[in-house]
């Protein structure tokens, strides 16, 4: 037992159980309870629900044998953990029913399907809490007890867990999509919105079976394309990106529309992602007021092509983007004269005011003459050429497909050139980028204008997607929104904003009840990344050098730390 | 020569310069085309100061507690203004039982004690449960870091309270009874508004005690040795972690209470992104005073305040701008933005050295 570190299983079990019992007062178990993962077993709610024991239980294990344990010591530590996370959820279900029946009209979602959840219907409160300590004590045993299993055998189980959550969870989306091909192969596979049980384990075997295979031919089909000579793997290098563009325009046929709209507003999320990416992953410059941009795109786009009595000129699309995307420049070079001499948090909170203004700006009475005031501007229309409309968001797709490449193009060319070793040098050290003969001012005012032109590029197209704009469509939540998926894909990243928009903007659009907690997942997820792996999921090689070096001379600094 | 003229700093700081000008232009014609036109009766603009120095003095608690932990940490808490919103949500289920037993009206002083309290008390544990989790393992990393932590606490605490508490408008109780009416002094009946009084002299008091604690006790001597030099202050025997605690529990506790009395003057809107734009304003009030200084936010906080209600009334009307109140929050960032342009280290600034701005 000398092996053990109570305090450690102590910790760690009060923490999972606070964890689950601030997941259920929140109601998050209960929303997500409505969506199953296989059928008639599993649940998402569920699954939250079980995590957490799991989790606390595999890091204690992981724990203990490193403090050289033994198995069953690590087992035992499980078993602590497990009962311990039970404690304040055992307070959570005892406390509204014996001592303060009041609870519920303050913690609206302490609520009977709570209760009736955490205590898997049972009839009483008693068996059903047992029911539960004895489940979550399991867990934690079981979490332990993954440390028996080899290394080689764990990592393919838990990818095939994984996919069968995955699979499982989407399974709705995957009926519809199904559906119009084959009507048999989803009466086989699904049961009501989930998978079945049996297909959830076949899917599980084969995953793990597949996982297995690849992970051991990895090392040897790389080793191949390195053997070839250079001309050929260019040539391979070449034949994936065109496979992968030939699969981008294929896609909205294979997904219908409303996948296609998930994809769009993806699509507008990576425009913006990687103009932001200009200021705050390449200079350093945290700016909150991305939104600015986005509002002057979609409000020059509304105000030059609406037809309706506040239009002026009713241009079409293609002439409008343009200046769209020049006024957006314009306003980010003008936005970014005052704030040249601001660093860190000062220029992120004046940026954030300049949003604020200019949301309260187009709310007002003064501008409500020009731009619609609260009740926005109406009856944009659809981009079109000749007499075709991008009517659709499968059509729209396109355009913001382009919009895509045309920016990440420039980003990649920016990423690589001089000026983007400027910005990444006053990123690091502002003083040294200048001791260096670096034109700070030049380069920062470049960066903001930049940065500022795919935002107004994507307001244009957002503005003729929705074919009305309102003045709340336009407030701090998009500038967070897109500073997420920066800080999540990593801060510098092409690929990594490319994932960020799709995990950030995509999944969220998936997963419906997901939509109340949307923000409160972004907030925990900007502490986590921030704690745990500051230079995002996808890092710049560069980004990670330079955080690891701090690292480095920090430990160097004070050893204590 | 002629890039000594033309250098680059040199265009940027005349358009500021022309920018300034402008703003003080505007400011000017307004003012004089409002006070000539004799809209306003002197009683109005009485009523109009009143509820710009009660708004103002919530606005320098809030302040309060973002300078106390930018005197030590050089961190924004940005999250501060839902440190305000827990507490001022909190206490009003506890508000509205005291409202319906009656305990509110029988002894309004000893509740509204315990109601300040008890706000006080929730802001200063989420304070330090923020500081904890989030803040503490950051020390010391690139400053970009832990303000996006902060951005994240910010949206993680208003949707924890939105899940804990429900969407929906809370309200605190109306007005307690021997806060109805207005001020009179002698016979003559002020626009002043009793609650407004009790504002004012309750900020008053908590700040008279936060000054006392920072400059009279042994606590404060630390806090401020701290903000001085850390590594020295450590050498002198004092716990860095424990300072850093105390000040966030301090700068929760004022923001629980502010949370409280803004209740009491405005009982409406209270719900769980209600800390949004009092975080800003009272950030923007701890900068206009001079971010670090406390005296300064309490004139800050009291200014902004001030600016805010008198701003679209002389200001913009005076300008011919319609719907002029609406334009009362762009005021407030206006200001901000002004204000960080153009004298960062603020009205009682101390030395504020590039590195800080």
């Amino acid at each position: 037992m000398k092996n053990i570190d109570w305090r450690y299983v102590l910790r760690l079990g009060l923490i999972a159980g606070v964890v689950v019992a601030y997941v259920s007062a929140i109601g998050v178990l209960v929303t997500f309870n409505s969506r199953s993962i296989v059928a008639g077993v599993l649940t998402l709610g569920q699954l939250i629900l079980y995590i957490a024991p799991l989790w606390a239980g595999y890091l204690v294990g992981k724990k203990v044998l490193a403090d050289g344990g033994s198995y069953l010591e690590s087992l035992l530590s499980g078993l602590g953990v497990g009962v311990l996370s039970m404690v304040p959820v055992l307070g959570l279900i005892i406390l509204p029913h014996a001592l303060l029946p009041n609870l519920r009209r303050i913690f609206v979602n302490i609520s009977p399907d709570l209760i009736t959840l955490l205590t898997f219907q049972q009839e009483s409160l008693l068996s059903g809490s047992l029911l539960l300590v004895g489940l979550m004590t399991a867990l934690g045993l079981v979490g332990s007890a993954t440390h028996l299993i080899p290394t080689q055998v764990r990592r393919p189980l838990a990818i095939a867990l994984l996919w069968v959550v995955l699979v499982g969870m989407f399974s709705e989306l995957l009926i519809q999509i199904l559906r119009p091909l084959n009507r048999t192969l989803v009466t086989t596979f699904f049961q009501g919105n989930a998978l079945k049980s049996n297909i959830a384990l076949a899917l599980f075997a084969i995953t793990a079976a597949l996982n297995w295979i690849v992970t051991s031919q990895r090392e040897t089909v790389k080793t191949q394309i390195k053997q070839l000579p250079s001309d050929y793997q260019k040539g391979l290098y070449i034949a994936s990106l065109v496979l992968v563009f030939i699969l981008f325009m294929l896609l909205p046929r294979v997904v219908g529309s409303f996948l296609s709209e998930v994809l769009v507003n993806v699509g507008l999320y990576i425009l913006m992602g990687l103009g932001l990416n200009i200021a705050i992953g390449l200079a350093g410059l945290l700016d909150l007021g991305y939104v600015t941009n986005f509002a002057i795109g979609a409000y020059i786009m509304g105000v030059l092509t609406s037809t309706s009595s506040l239009g002026r000129g009713q241009l079409s699309f293609w002439v409008v983007i343009p200046i769209c995307i020049v006024s957006a420049m314009i306003t980010g070079f003008l936005l970014a004269l005052p704030v040249l001499r601001m660093r860190g948090d000062y220029l992120a909170i004046t940026t954030l005011g300049f949003g604020e203004i200019i949301r309260l700006l187009a709310l007002s009475d003064w501008l409500r003459p020009l731009i619609g005031g609260a009740q926005g501007i109406v009856f944009i229309p659809k981009p079109a050429i000749f007499d075709f409309v991008f009517g659709t968001s499968s059509q729209l797709y396109y355009i913001v497909f382009f919009g895509c490449l045309l920016v990440l193009f420039v980003s990649v060319r920016l990423n690589n050139s001089r000026t983007g070793r400027q910005w990444m040098a006053l990123r690091e050290d502002e003083d040294a980028a200048k001791a260096m003969g670096i034109d700070t001012i030049q380069t920062k005012l470049l960066a903001f204008t930049l940065s500022a032109a795919s935002g107004g590029l994507a307001g244009a197209i957002f503005a003729s997607k929705l074919g009305t704009i309102f003045p709340n469509s336009f407030d701090l939540l998009v500038s967070i929104n897109v500073l997420a998926l920066i800080i999540v894909g990593g801060m510098g990243s092409i690929p990594g904003i490319m994932v960020g928009a799709l995990v950030l903007i995509g999944l969220p659009e998936l997963l419906r009840e997901f939509a109340e907690y949307r923000l409160l997942a972004y907030g925990v997820l900007l502490i986590v990344m921030m704690l745990a792996r500051p230079e995002g999921l996808i890092p710049s090689e560069i980004r990670q050098r330079e955080l690891h070096d701090e690292e480095v001379i920090s430990t160097v600094e004070n050893p204590s730390a | 020569m002629r890039s000594r003229y033309f250098d680059n700093i040199s265009w940027v700081s005349l358009i500021l310069g022309i920018l300034r000008i402008v703003i003080l232009v505007l400011i000017v014609v307004g003012a004089y085309n409002t006070l000539s036109s004799g809209k306003y009766s002197a009683e109005a603009w009485v009523g109009l100061i009143a509820s710009g120095l009660a708004q103002g003095s919530i606005y320098a608690l809030i302040a309060l507690g973002y300078t106390l932990v930018y005197g030590i940490l050089l961190m924004i808490n940005f999250a501060h203004g839902e440190i305000f919103m827990a507490g001022a949500m909190t206490a009003s289920f506890l508000a509205n039982s005291f409202a319906r037993s009656g305990f509110l009206n029988q002894s309004p002083v000893l509740a509204i004690f315990i109601l300040l309290c008890f706000a006080g008390l929730v802001s200063a544990s989420i304070a330090i449960l923020l500081e904890r989790i989030a803040y503490r393992p950051l020390r010391g990393s690139p400053r970009l870091v832990p303000l996006i932590t902060a951005i994240g606490a910010s949206f993680f605490l208003q949707y924890t309270f939105r899940g804990l508490y429900g969407s929906g408008f809370q309200s605190y109780p109306g007005t307690v009874d021997a806060l109805k009416g207005n001020l009179t002094i002698g016979s003559l009946q002020t626009p002043i508004t009793l609650t407004q009084v009790f504002v004012f002299f309750c900020a008053f008091a908590l700040m008279m005690a936060l000054y006392w604690l920072v400059e009279r006790t042994k606590i404060g001597m630390a806090m401020r040795a701290v903000s001085e030099n850390k590594e020295v202050a450590a050498l002198m025997g004092i716990n860095i972690d424990r300072i850093i605690v105390i000040t966030f529990a301090l700068g929760g506790f004022l923001a629980g209470a502010a949370g409280v009395i803004n209740g009491i003057y405005r009982p409406q809107g209270v719900f769980f992104r209600m800390g949004f734009f009092p975080g800003v304003k009272a950030f923007t009030a701890a900068v206009l005073g001079g971010i670090g200084s406390v005296p300064g936010a309490m004139l800050g906080g009291l200014f902004l305040g001030l600016v805010e209600s008198l701003g679209p009334n002389l200001v913009l009307e005076g300008l011919g701008i319609p719907g002029a109140n609406q334009l009362k929050d762009a005021i407030a960032f206006t200001m901000l933005v002004l204000v960080l342009i153009f004298r960062p280290q603020g009205i009682l600034g101390e030395r504020l050295a590039e590195k800080k701005a």
